[in-house]
């Protein structure tokens, strides 16, 4: 843990309907403690919904729940949610197009992941066969262009 | 379990539909149902209000997404208003304003449908 990740919560969910609903608002509770907007933390709560769906619908983990670690510093939110499932290649994850879908004899669902690369600033995926950990940080925007810069 | 609820307002040949509540897959499912018993009844407009549906999954977007193929295919249109920033993002992300136009307000779509 860095000098600046002060604040660190661990939330297990079970995978039952609307679950990921209840996580949003521990991402507002947490957000008062980052300089984001109204609309950082708006997105915030779609990807981490996108996440927990991701999960409770693909991880076909036997202890149906995952877990959340939200750690809070000044200027950032880093959100991990860990399944304990079977695990999947990213690399092998479709980057779906509307061009692709509309019109065609094909499902239309696939854009968790896309929505998630979108809505945070940094999102790592590691997974294998005992399960999947899923990072996601978003920077308050004061310090987005610094942060990110430093990352690079 | 989350409540989600639709209020229709059919008038000639367009539809309001406000939603209320987590488009999840039941919310899509049940703006789809709704519209698609209008389209059967000759309704091909459709001005879709997600005022009280700040929260949506990308499961109940996906279903919006059938649900414009269909409005498309029946010669119609869909249009979206009142979307947060948020819903606006994740249209724009997914592409669906390119099939599906995004308006402030109810008024302004319906003006929109009756030049397009």
């Amino acid at each position: 843990m860095t000098v600046q990740e002060i604040k660190e919560i661990m939330l297990t969910v079970p995978m039952i309907p609307d679950m990921e609903l209840a996580v949003t608002k521990t991402v507002e509770s947490l957000s008062r403690f980052i300089p984001f907007t109204g609309d950082q933390v708006d997105e915030v709560k779609h990807a981490i919904i996108e996440a927990c769906m991701n999960a409770f619908e693909h991880s076909r983990s036997a202890d149906c729940r995952i877990l959340l670690v939200f750690k809070v510093g000044p200027c950032k939110l880093t959100v991990e949610i860990v399944d304990h499932g079977k695990g999947f290649d990213p690399a092998l994850v479709e980057d779906p197009k509307i061009e692709n879908k509309l019109f065609k004899n094909v499902r239309k669902r696939g854009w968790g992941l896309k929505l998630m690369k979108h809505l945070m600033d940094e999102v790592d995926i590691v997974s294998n066969r005992n399960g999947t950990v899923v990072r996601m940080v978003k920077y308050a925007d004061a310090y987005r262009k610094e942060a990110l810069n430093e990352s690079v | 379990m989350n409540q989600f609820n639709i209020d229709i307002e059919h008038t000639g040949d367009y539809a309001v539909i406000r939603s209320d509540g987590y488009i999840n897959n039941l919310g899509g499912e049940k703006i789809s149902e709704e519209c698609c018993r209008l389209l059967e009844s000759g309704c091909r407009n459709f001005i879709l209000n997600l005022e009280k549906s700040p929260i949506v999954n990308s499961i109940g977007v996906s279903i919006l997404i059938e649900l414009i193929e269909r409005v498309l295919e029946s010669d119609g249109k869909l249009v979206f208003t009142n979307l947060t920033s948020t819903i606006a993002k994740t249209f724009r992300i997914m592409g669906l304003l390119q099939y599906a136009g995004a308006f402030p307000d109810e008024l302004t779509a319906l003006d929109e449908i009756k030049k397009m």
